[in-house]
């Protein structure tokens, strides 16, 4: 019933920070809260100064679900931004909506902008690109899941302090921790992301048909492989056995890492810049866990974060300003200092070139390895990425079928097959909404 | 000795009952149309594609094992929001109306949390509760509770209900404790007198005399319930762990607003529409025969 009401007030709002300037203005709406926010701004703020035919005007509209809402609001009101910052669960549903958004790639060449989709890091590409390889949005802060140790607790219970490199060997170490009295030993952040979506890649496996859905809407979810069956089997027997402390679908494990609490834990590549900021842990950066009985593995990891849609029905004119900040946004200097400043990956190639030549990585040891976990081989139809209709809804199914195990309320077999026939239930309306 | 003020004019009554009813139309019933209309469509996030699917949302839904169970929960959390916020601020009401002195600051102080947001109250009790870091966590952990409603259902279902009921606790008391000045203090002296210790008064002159107060406030903690926590539960438990807490209008929200998913949320709206009118039929029709005006 309020949907409506949302929907004008919304509208509203929108309606009013256009407003008319000699310069052609460009309106971007991000969810990118606090430091993230000031090093956004301070992109807009670079190339505002540069020239003097267009200005990004930034409007912060809250988390990514309530920005894309926002979005979709002002759209259905005629009153859409130029450019968007999507979530990466939200690229199907973006990706779909073939009238109401303009992909990058038409954009660059009506504009006449060079533009090289070779020119980025194929993993995070490939996550915004159509069947064909054309890019459709353009990514703007990716990261990936890592895994975090803090050698303090290694050391305390007598462990040589380096991140185990299977699972195997993480319980080996979980359990000596445990006999020394740790009590949080292992914990993580987006348990969805890390332990269905990255494990997937990592392993090699597929998450669904289709090419993890990117070939098609009449994909169905695998997450009930005996490979997930198996790894979710392991962590609900760690949790009984103390050696796993579930902490929630967000990164909250990320604050129970950076304070000293858990002695492990697999999180987001953005956590480090809390984790630094703490400063309670001697934090040593690794690359996800894997089982080493299953062939292939470690593949790659997938990206988590946000991409940059243009949103249609705005003048050529208008355009040509985007296709201009966007060339800006991917120039190498100004995605080293992104990447330096927010932790998150550099999107193309030669930016990591870049930073890896300024020496950054020699200085902070760490900070290179969500690159090079996410290239870590040439990414395969498993590990390019995924896209699900209405993933929001999916992530949230298999979230509440995995907390379901871990407080040992349901057997891992059967809360997966759940987790598969709810999710497909939501693909399957998915695929009826934008036949 | 009913005083009837009639209007002469054939137009002036409508045209002073217009803005409420252009209010009503515009704000109530206006969007309360959209969603049945949305509820039997199929629609993509940015309403490009619109096909007309009749009652299959709702088949879907009433499908959906999950769905159904969200109506036991819903059920669950709104008795005992309902009763354990009527019962604490009732008692509160109680105790404030006999304080003499300093009677004006206490209740100012009773009626504060009033004005705070559910969604700020979520995140307020979210990290009194919260595992691990949480202050009431560490307390409770003296005592040997294991608290950890990331993982617990119950103690989840337990977090939101504090929450919610805090919250309300204050609007309860403001009108208990107008009740219970109008109650004339003859009655009450008479009771006094004929013997009767102040336990017995409350509950044969004081209760029953409040009756009407109580019944109101039952339909307004319901309604609340329903439809005014979705903020404190997307603040801490977000429905979870699995769908511990995942009450309708939660759902309606998640689906909507987060999920973009509006043939389904308009569904379960108008679901949710029909539950609270039936809901108010039925409180009317019985619960009130027992209030005493």
């Amino acid at each position: 019933m309020r949907i409506k009401l949302l929907v004008a007030a919304l509208a509203s709002a929108g309606l009013f920070t256009t407003g008319a300037q000699a310069q052609t203005e460009i309106q971007w709406w991000h969810s990118m809260g606090g430091a993230l926010g000031e090093a956004l701004n301070g992109l807009a703020n670079q190339f505002n100064a540069e020239q003097k035919d267009y200005k990004i005007v930034t409007s912060f509209k809250g988390s990514y679900p309530e920005s894309m809402t926002a979005a979709i609001a002002a759209f259905r009101a005629g009153q859409a931004p130029h450019l968007l910052q999507v979530f990466e669960v939200g690229t199907a549903t973006m990706m779909a909506a073939k009238g109401a958004i303009k992909p990058v790639y038409v954009l660059m060449k009506e504009a006449g902008e060079p533009f090289d989709p070779k020119a980025y890091l194929p993993t995070v590409t490939g996550y915004y690109s159509d069947a064909r390889g054309n890019m459709l949005s353009l990514p703007f802060n990716s990261s990936t899941a890592l895994f975090y140790i803090d050698r303090n607790k290694f050391k305390q219970a007598g462990v040589p302090p380096v991140p185990p490199k299977t699972w195997k060997e993480l319980i080996a170490v979980a359990e000596k921790l445990k006999a020394a009295g740790q009590s949080c030993v292992y914990t993580t952040g987006w348990p969805s992301w890390v332990h269905v979506e990255n494990f997937s890649a990592w392993h090699n496996v597929p998450i669904g048909t289709k090419q993890n859905g990117m070939a098609g809407l009449d994909t169905v979810f695998t997450v009930n492989s005996p490979t997930h069956v198996k790894h979710i089997a392991m962590l609900a027997d760690m949790a009984k056995k103390g050696l796993f402390t579930y902490a929630g679908r967000r990164n909250e494990a990320d604050t129970r890492f950076a304070v000293g609490e858990c002695a492990m834990a697999t999180i987001s590549a953005g956590a480090l810049g809390n984790i630094i900021k703490a400063g309670k842990t001697d934090w040593e950066i690794g690359f996800l866990p894997y089982h080493d009985d299953v062939k292939g593995a470690p593949q790659n990891s997938v990206i988590g974060g946000a991409s940059l849609w243009v949103m249609s029905g705005r003048k050529a004119e208008e355009y040509k300003g985007v296709a201009k900040f966007m060339s800006f946004l991917s120039r190498p200097q100004v995605q080293m200092e992104w990447h330096i400043k927010t932790g998150y990956v550099p999107i193309t190639q030669a930016a990591f070139e870049v930073t890896k030549k300024s020496g950054f990585y020699g200085k902070n040891p760490g900070r290179d390895m969500a690159v090079r976990q996410l290239t870590n081989k040439t990414p395969t139809a498993n590990s390019k990425g995924l896209r699900f209709g209405n993933f929001v809804q999916g992530r949230t199914v298999i979230e509440e079928e995995l907390e379901a195990v871990f407080a040992g309320k349901k057997e891992v077999k059967a809360a997966l097959d759940e987790a598969v026939r709810r999710g497909n239930e939501i693909l399957r309306q998915f695929e009826a909404a934008n036949k | 000795m009913e005083k009837r003020v009639v209007f002469r004019s054939a137009w002036l009554p409508y045209a002073l009952v217009a803005p409420q009813i252009a209010i009503t139309v515009v704000f109530f019933f206006w969007p309360a149309a959209q969603a049945v209309w949305y509820s039997f469509q199929l629609q993509d996030a940015f309403g490009l594609k619109t096909q007309f699917v009749g009652l299959q949302n709702f088949a879907a839904l009433f499908k959906d094992g999950n769905y159904l169970d969200s109506f036991r929960v819903t059920a669950v959390f709104s008795a005992l929001v309902a009763f354990i916020g009527i019962a604490i601020s009732l008692l509160l009401a109680a105790m404030a109306d006999r304080v003499l002195r300093g009677a004006l600051a206490y209740k100012t102080l009773l009626v504060w949390p009033y004005a705070v947001a559910p969604a700020v109250a979520g995140v307020l009790w979210a990290f009194l509760f919260a595992p691990s870091i949480g202050i009431v966590t560490y307390v409770l952990k003296g005592f040997g509770v294991d608290w950890n409603w990331i993982l617990d259902g119950d103690q989840a279902m337990l977090l939101i209900v504090i929450a919610s009921v805090w919250k309300q606790i204050s609007y309860n008391f403001l009108f208990f404790l107008a009740g219970l000045q109008s109650i004339p203090r003859s009655l009450i002296e008479a009771a006094a007198i004929d013997g009767a210790g102040p336990t017995r008064r409350f509950w044969t002159v004081v209760f029953p005399l409040l009756s009407p107060t109580t019944f109101f406030l039952l339909v307004v903690n319901v309604v609340y319930a329903f439809f005014d926590t979705f903020g404190v539960i997307d603040a801490t438990t977000q429905g979870g762990p699995a769908q511990a807490t995942q009450i309708l209008v939660y759902k309606v929200y998640h689906d909507g607003v987060k999920a973009a998913d509006l043939g389904s949320s308009s569904a379960q709206s108008v679901i949710l529409m029909f539950i609270v009118i039936a809901l108010t039929v039925v409180q009317f029709r019985f619960i009130e025969r027992k209030v005493q005006y």
